[in-house]
């Protein structure tokens, strides 16, 4: 049983939805739709699975439905059409309370601009989530304090959010979330209004946190460096379609479409890309010139070992964790991984 | 042609007929069921009574000071405070300290009757957009119907006398309570509520802890706005039997004494000022470090 599974979800907004629900399905476009009937198409049949302790990345344009998708998954949007199992649960068929249950011990979320509360303090605002499960304020203060300090924002816990700066406030918004410590967090564009110094250091820190707790994450972001970074899979929306899912060697070695491709054409490669993957295998591999070998590791990054190869100028062994010998990689190899396709 | 020239009447004694059935059927209502409304009225009818005797017979330098104190805590300004204690004393000091102290009285349970009852229909107009379209025409009314006419039936129901005074007033000051604490809740920012949802608060969770400490600035400036309004209505509802400024103001037009009526007149316009700076000043300090970032 897959921990997140979205069955054929469509969101449509507008004053009708169900009425234009047919036109979407047949296949008419978003355009289509918007100019025939004013309705704006947010999914369009979206069907997902997210297994548990996994990141989930979620790419698109702008105005492509990922925070309509992300928001689906606590029930704040319902879908117009479709099914969203959590656990095996329909959430659609939680009544009020056992979804007020579900949101305070099952998910928490960051939210894109923020959604803090002006009225609150930083503390208080972390607080927020322990508030709604019932815990003192004493726990909720201990737990919060360790979450602003995890955030690197002490010193600053009684200030109001208007005192901080964009991207100190989204850490308070990252910070409420992981409060709550809860199996699923769903974050929408969390590191985005960061500094690239403190973004790197909280997808670090985000890592070390999954390798510890396996948390499930949906993290949306627009940054394909930080999808291929975080990402166990990455979908990416187009137009509120699911165009490809995939592991990241899967989207950026073969890209499904154009749309795909136009992400992926800037992407340094060499950091995404492992030695296994383009490899020669042992068994393939004949009259190649063994004189002058480096070994490496199958799982390294060629980003990784590229600077030895190129100051040797030699050729590469490439072992797996027991040391045996499993392919080549040669400049020729190199090449083609490294140009675009 | 005739048709064009005349516009249709209804005939005449089918109308006198019409007007004195809706009459005699709200005499008869007002028979069977005006002393029962008297006694609902009358917890309210005792705390009006007792306010204006406290007010009226506590020593006047407490009530100043307590004035004083309460401008202090709503303002936190030395002028305002200042400005009240000496509003106050030249007040008494040209004889308008009893009156004074009774309209005083009435405008305080008249707010506090309009807050507690406006808000929350003001957050039921917030959550339900059939509510929002029901009332509104309701509010429009009250705003806007003449005071006269809604005088009417409450003084056959009735008749003359405190209750109907206050009834009135808060008739006409109800509605910005009520629209302000609408639109006040329905600004709220989305985002800000969908985070409250998330994170599993029940509809009332959002409601206390969310969506009124975000609105009370506004909802304040309604209660700002009540004020002024019931404030406005001291001369109307002196006319029907509450004591206060407006009493001697009806004297003053009836004799023709005009230093009479200006100095009653200008004792209101003082109230009017000092409710005024006063529940701004609070209003603009509450929404220092909330205040939503637009
Ligand atoms: N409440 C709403 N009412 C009407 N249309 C909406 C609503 N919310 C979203 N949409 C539409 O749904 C589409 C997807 O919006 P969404 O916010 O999910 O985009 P996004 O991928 O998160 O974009 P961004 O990267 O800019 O955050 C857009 O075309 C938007 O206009
Ligand atoms: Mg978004």
């Amino acid at each position: 049983m897959s921990k997140i599974e979205i069955n054929n979800v469509y969101k449509i907004f507008g004053k009708n939805p169900k009425s234009v629900l047919p036109m979407v399905k047949d296949g008419a476009t978003k355009e289509d739709i918007l100019d025939q009937t004013g309705h704006t198409v947010g999914l369009d049949n979206v069907s997902l699975k997210i297994e548990e302790g996994e990141t989930f990345v979620c790419m698109g344009l702008s105005g492509s439905g990922k925070s309509t998708l992300i928001r689906h998954l606590n029930r704040l949007i319902d879908p117009t059409d479709g099914d969203i199992l959590i656990e095996g649960t329909n959430v659609m068929s939680l009544n009020k309370e056992s979804l007020i249950d579900f949101r305070r011990h099952k998910m928490s979320m960051v939210f894109q601009r923020f959604g803090l509360f002006p009225h609150k303090t930083v503390i208080q605002n972390v607080g927020y989530g322990l508030e709604m499960q019932g815990k003192s304020e004493e726990e909720r203060n201990k737990t919060s304090m360790e979450k602003i300090e995890a955030v690197g924002l002490t010193g600053f816990e009684n200030q109001y959010p208007n005192q901080l700066s964009g991207g100190m406030q989204q850490r308070v918004g990252l910070a409420r979330a992981l409060a709550t410590d809860t199996d699923i967090m769903l974050m929408d564009e969390a590191f985005s209004a960061l500094d690239p110094l403190i973004r790197s250091d909280m997808q670090k820190q985000l890592m070390d946190l999954q390798a510890e707790l396996k948390k499930t994450i949906v993290f949306i972001t627009h940054d394909l460096d930080e999808s291929l970074r975080l990402g166990d899979h990455i979908g990416i929306l187009n137009a509120g379609k699911l165009v490809q899912v995939g592991t990241p060697v899967d989207i950026v070695m073969n890209p499904a479409d154009e749309y795909v491709e136009a992400f992926v054409k800037d992407v340094n490669r060499a950091k995404v890309i492992k030695a296994k993957v383009i490899m020669t295998p042992v068994n393939e591999a004949n009259g190649i010139d063994k004189s002058n070998m480096i070994k490496i590791e199958e799982d390294q990054f060629i980003e990784e070992f590229l600077p030895q190869i190129v100051c040797t100028n030699s050729n590469c062994e490439v072992v797996d964790k027991q040391g045996n010998t499993k392919g080549y990689i040669s400049n020729k190899e190199l090449q083609s991984s490294l140009l675009k396709s | 042609m005739d048709f064009f020239n005349k516009i249709p009447v209804m005939d005449r004694t089918a109308l006198r007929e019409l007007k004195k059935g809706i009459d005699s059927s709200f005499k008869e209502f007002s028979r069977a069921y005006g002393d029962g409304i008297e006694g609902f009225f009358d917890p309210l009818l005792h705390f009006l009574i007792w306010l204006e005797k406290l007010l009226v017979s506590s020593p006047w330098p407490i009530v100043i000071g307590v004035f004083g104190l309460l401008a202090w805590i709503g303002s936190r300004s030395i002028k305002l405070v200042i400005g009240t204690i000496v509003c106050f004393l030249v007040i008494g000091y040209f004889g308008m300290w009893k009156n004074c102290m009774a309209t005083v009285a009435i405008i305080s349970v008249s707010t506090l009757v309009c807050i507690v009852v406006g808000i929350p229909i003001g957050v039921l107009m917030s959550k339900s957009d059939r509510a929002e379209k029901t009332i509104l025409p309701v509010l429009d009314m009250m705003q806007t119907i003449p005071s006269f006419v809604y005088l009417i039936p409450i003084i056959m129901l009735l008749g003359i006398g405190k209750v109907p005074g206050l009834l009135a007033v808060c008739i006409y000051a109800l509605p910005p309570v009520v629209r302000l604490t609408n639109l006040g809740i329905r600004e709220v920012d989305k985002e800000t509520l969908e985070a409250s949802e998330a994170f599993g608060a029940t509809p009332m969770q959002k409601l206390k802890s969310v969506q009124i400490p975000l609105s009370l600035p506004t909802i304040f400036a309604g209660v700002n706005q009540t004020i002024m309004m019931a404030l406005a209505m001291v001369v109307i509802a002196s006319m029907i039997g509450v004591k206060g400024l407006g009493v001697p103001i009806l004297q003053a037009i009836s004799n023709q004494y005009l230093a009479l009526g200006m100095m009653n007149g200008l004792a209101i316009v003082a109230l009017a000022i000092i409710f005024d700076r006063v529940t701004q000043q609070y209003g603009q300090r509450i929404q220092k470090h909330r205040g939503q970032k637009k």
